[in-house]
């Protein structure tokens, strides 16, 4: 039986220091019900609050009916990787109450729908439970069955805004940007925002921990990192995308074609000065981008690691044949299909070391979408200056949500790196062209395209070559192009985004911290955190490979480095192991990879009990 | 391996082509197939029908994936580029050299484990994408360089060098092309150069994906009796379906065309495909007349050849994605970078 509206639920009134924007979140749902829009106008808000904010999507792989969840933070110090302690739940889901309720921390408050009796499942006696009659309301005020579904999201939506002290005025200029021409749509969200705002601040005090206004996000954007790829892919003057719909990529693509639409669209002749394929398949989309590329345009592709699988062949023909390619890999949890809506960083190894035979590749680690959107641009400098398969690792983490990072800014001055191409006048010069001789000093030798002068005209064969270009089985001639192709690879690190270091309050400390991606605000939150614990950590945030030789250096400098990563096996440290002098002793393996983005909290306690009593061992 | 060169000279009573080129100028390297190797003729009929075509060397891109079939880019247009892909891929690597530099002509060398087997889906796609591109299956029903297995389009009953029989149904590509929608249709025989160089010509002035299937009889694994891909079963039961004339556009003949009946088709730059002779109620545009014909006549054990179909009207993958009609790449950067202004524009849907 529903309960009456004049009864709310409230228990245990606790009432301890307010706590100021600095708190967590989330609102467990049931996937398919429209709760995402919801979600993302409180995140977007609190952004607009000028608030340090970051949202974190769980999602299933799945349509409809699997439990998904949200995640808030708001830190005023910056802090916005994802927190494991929730101060608030929002239970909208019944399959999954008994574990939400579970993660909500001591003293903490539950958000239920009370048109039902409180679920056993739900009952803690060191929480407080605010019941909301969510579906009764929205049974009253609305008709239509979907309508009633989602706009219960919204109602909950509007007693947080309440309860958290969300600013209404920014949330009603953003359903007016949201709806703005869809009158009927804008105002079935304002009642629904209304029925629960009013019933929130009609039976609830205000919550302990609220948001006030800050102006810490003028500068900056939210936007996630797949966008943020294919706007870089756009500067940088990428003509042909070819790609083969897979999760967590398939949003690059969307974006590269909607900004594509947008600014690639010639205003006279209204032509697309760009072609974007949908392949048959992974194996298809990077040859198209090799194919592309040989013939002189920017080209890349957009995959995950089951597409990686399927590259390997061709990445290896690219790689021999010294072709510009540019690979985004958006991260999911492996191997296999594994699970394809969760994050991981487990492609290193396959991309590094991608195809048969001896091949090495050159890869960035993007931290946030702001490194995306550069990154991306850099991708294809360094594929056409080194004539070479270059892999973006992102992840779904930093692909899929919505992080707050500063504005992108665009030099006009930027030209693209064509890196080594002999035009018609460079050719007509020419006695005679070799595609692979004379290379300059990164070991880089010049290549020629299609249609230019039939004196520059030779065979691309993925088959063993001389330096001519000419076939061969002679075992000099083949070892001098792939011994050159090795020295090309490492003469990359000094091309590839050097290692960000954040030096600890005690530099040098004798722990180092290196770490990768998208773990790099749980990194130094957990290094900001760690003196508490007698921990002084340098952290290292690896961005590329091959390594620059200041990774080297960090870890002789460090008695010992925590290599934190995302993934089973350690392969970081493991490439750390194979491509430097590094002994492997000084390296220790600190690995979170269950699915969900790293929480400081896991960094702390993996170092702290490994260190154990040793902790002081490392004071200096 | 040593290398082969070939002799350079030329002999002045060559003619030249109308870029003032004579056939010895769109050779390649010598070949290292085998001795009477289909293939090898293939590669003549080629470097006639480009000649003749008058395209300048370095405007043809040669590309191709693994086999013996594969190999014979380099047998032509040395003055052209060249790739020599993974086996099965070159349909994605043309599609994508394609979509970068339309301004080319794509010539696509595969075989039949190349295109039917290993490749089978990107051809499929290829086809359907209406890529530009001449494509050539040298079909000879056998893996030659892995020493003679069955490919898929071994004939049923078909018996290998070591007297085995085949008794998989094979992918006949021509049946496939049709079910695809492919707009240019057609099988030759590597021994008959004049119906085989018209159709290559027509091929690379069509204005789409033009899949030309040549039987190739392969004289080490594939040409002994009870084979059905020998010179001599092709020869017994080739049955010329169409007879083609390719005629360029500015050509006299043009005059005679259109007499007696015969079907006739304009292609894209002007230049005009003439069915010669064509069975009476055969029409090569009309797909299922096509289709009936081919499966009545290939019910009898005939090898149906000729230019079979034709349509050019259909869109190609640049008329479908509306690109330019100059290559991508000369594009300059400036037109494909929207700038700073545009930057800090489009940020505030971000906010």
């Amino acid at each position: 039986m529903p309960q009456s509206l004049s009864e709310p639920v409230v228990s245990t009134p606790a009432r301890p220091a307010v706590r100021v924007n600095d708190f967590a979140f989330k609102l467990a749902n049931v996937n398919g019900t429209g709760s995402a829009s919801a979600n993302g106008l409180l995140m977007q808000a609190i952004f607009r609050m000028g608030i340090p904010v970051s949202g974190k999507n769980l999602f299933p792989s799945n349509i409809q009916g699997l439990p998904t969840w949200y995640e808030i933070r708001v830190n005023k110090d910056g802090h916005t990787a994802r927190a494991l302690d929730y101060d608030l739940m929002v239970a909208m889901n019944g399959q999954t109450y008994g574990r939400d309720i579970y993660e909500v921390r001591e003293g903490g408050y539950l958000l239920y729908d009370s048109t039902w009796p409180l679920d056993p499942a739900l009952r803690r006696d060191d929480i407080t439970t605010l019941g909301v009659p969510l579906a009764q309301m929205c049974n009253q005020h609305f008709r239509e069955p979907r309508e009633r579904i989602l706009m219960k999201n919204i109602a909950y939506a509007g007693s947080l805004v309440a309860l958290l002290n969300v600013d209404m005025d920014i949330v009603e200029t953003l359903l007016d940007e949201k709806f703005a021409g869809k009158k009927a749509l804008r105002e079935s969200n304002r009642r629904a925002l209304r029925l629960g705002l009013d019933y929130a601040k009609e039976h609830f005090e205000p919550l302990p921990f609220r948001l006030e206004r800050m102006d810490a996000n003028r500068d900056k954007i939210l936007i996630d990192g797949n966008t943020a790829t294919a706007l870089g892919c756009v500067y940088a003057g990428c003509t042909v995308a070819a790609w083969y719909p897979i999760t967590p990529s398939t949003s690059v693509m969307d974006a590269f074609k909607d900004f594509c639409e947008k600014y690639r669209r010639d205003p006279e002749t209204g032509r697309n000065n760009y072609a974007i394929i949908q392949a048959e398949d992974e194996l298809a989309a990077i040859g198209m981008v090799i194919g592309a590329s040989w013939a002189g345009a920017r080209a890349f592709t957009s995959t995950a690691g089951p597409g990686i699988s399927l590259m390997n062949e061709l990445l290896g023909l690219a790689y021999y044949t010294e072709i510009p390619a540019v690979v985004m890999d958006i991260q999911r949890v492996g191997p296999s299909t594994g699970m394809p809506t969760r994050t991981q960083q487990g492609d290193l190894f396959e991309c590094a070391y991608a195809s048969h035979g001896d091949t090495k590749h050159i890869l960035l680690f993007p931290a946030n979408p702001h490194e995306c959107f550069e990154f991306a641009v850099k991708a294809f400098d360094l594929a056409e200056r080194f004539q070479t398969p270059v892999f973006m690792m992102s992840d779904l983490d930093i692909g899929m949500n919505d992080w707050v990072v500063p504005r992108l800014t665009w030099d006009d001055s930027y030209r693209p790196d064509r890196g080594r191409v002999l035009s018609l006048e460079e050719i007509q010069q020419l006695s005679h062209f070799q595609r692979y001789n004379n290379e300059d000093e990164n070991f880089v030798a010049a290549r020629t395209l299609p249609g230019v002068d039939p004196k520059a005209a030779y065979f691309t064969r993925g088959s063993g070559h001389a330096k001519t270009g000419a076939y061969t089985e002679i075992p000099d001639e083949y070892q001098e192009v792939v011994d050159r192709l090795a020295r090309k690879h490492k003469a990359a690190a000094q091309f590839v985004p050097a290692p960000v270091i954040t030096p600890s309050p005690q530099s040098p400390a004798a722990i180092g911290l290196i770490t990768l991606g998208g773990c790099d605000q749980a990194v130094r939150e957990a290094a900001a955190l760690l003196p508490e614990y007698g921990v002084f950590a340098d952290v290292l945030r690896v961005r590329g490979f091959p390594f620059d030789p200041s990774v080297e250096a960090f870890i002789a400098e460090h008695e010992v480095s925590f290599v934190i990563e995302q993934n089973r096996d350690g392969q970081l440290r493991s490439l750390l192991i194979l491509e430097t002098g590094a002994p492997k002793e000084k390296l220790r393996p600190l690995l979170i990879y269950g699915g969900f983005p790293l929480s400081a909290r896991h960094v702390i306690e993996g170092i702290t009990s490994q260190l154990g009593e040793n902790i002081l061992a490392f004071h200096h | 391996m040593p290398s082969i060169t070939k002799p350079v000279a030329v002999h002045p009573s060559l003619r030249r082509n109308e870029v003032g080129l004579t056939v010895r100028d769109y050779e390649g390297s010598m070949s290292t197939l085998c001795a009477g190797c289909g293939h090898d003729s293939i590669t003549a009929a080629l470097i006639r029908a480009i000649w003749e075509l008058a395209i300048p060397p370095h405007m043809i891109a040669k590309i191709s994936g693994i086999g013996c079939s594969s190999k014979t880019p380099t047998y032509f247009v040395s003055g052209g580029h060249g790739f020599n892909a993974a086996h099965g891929r070159m349909p994605p690597i043309a599609t994508g050299a394609n979509a970068a530099n339309r301004e080319l002509t794509y010539i696509g060398i595969s075989g039949d484990g190349d295109s039917l087997s290993i490749g089978l889906g990107h051809l499929c796609h290829a086809i359907r994408r209406n890529v530009r591109i001449l494509y050539v299956i040298e079909n000879n029903g056998v893996y030659g360089l892995t020493k003679g297995q069955f490919s898929a389009s071994a004939d049923v009953g078909s018996k290998s060098k070591r007297k085995e029989p085949n008794h998989m149904a094979p992918i006949d590509p021509v049946a496939l092309g049709l079910s695809l929608g492919a707009t240019f249709i057609a099988r030759s025989f590597s021994g008959d150069k004049d119906q085989l160089v018209p159709i290559l010509k027509a091929g690379m002035k069509h204005s789409g994906f033009a899949l030309v299937d040549v039987l190739s009889p392969c004289v080490t694994f594939n040409d002994h009796e009870g084979s059905t891909k020998s010179y001599l079963h092709v020869r017994q039961q080739a049955r010329a379906a169409t007879e083609t004339d390719f005629v360029e556009p500015t050509s006299e003949i043009l005059a005679s065309i259109g007499t007696n009946g015969a079907v006739h088709v304009t292609m894209h730059d002007g230049s005009i495909v003439a069915f010669k002779g064509v069975p009476p109620d055969y029409d090569p545009r009309d797909r299922e007349r096509v289709y009936a014909y081919l499966h009545e006549h290939q019910a009898k054990g005939e090898i149906v050849t000729g230019l079979l179909y034709i349509d050019e009207t259909a869109a190609d993958l640049h008329d479908l994605s509306q690109t330019p009609d100059e290559a991508l790449i000369k594009l300059p950067f400036e037109k494909l970078c929207p700038g700073s202004a545009k930057l800090e524009e489009l940020q505030e849907d971000f906010r």
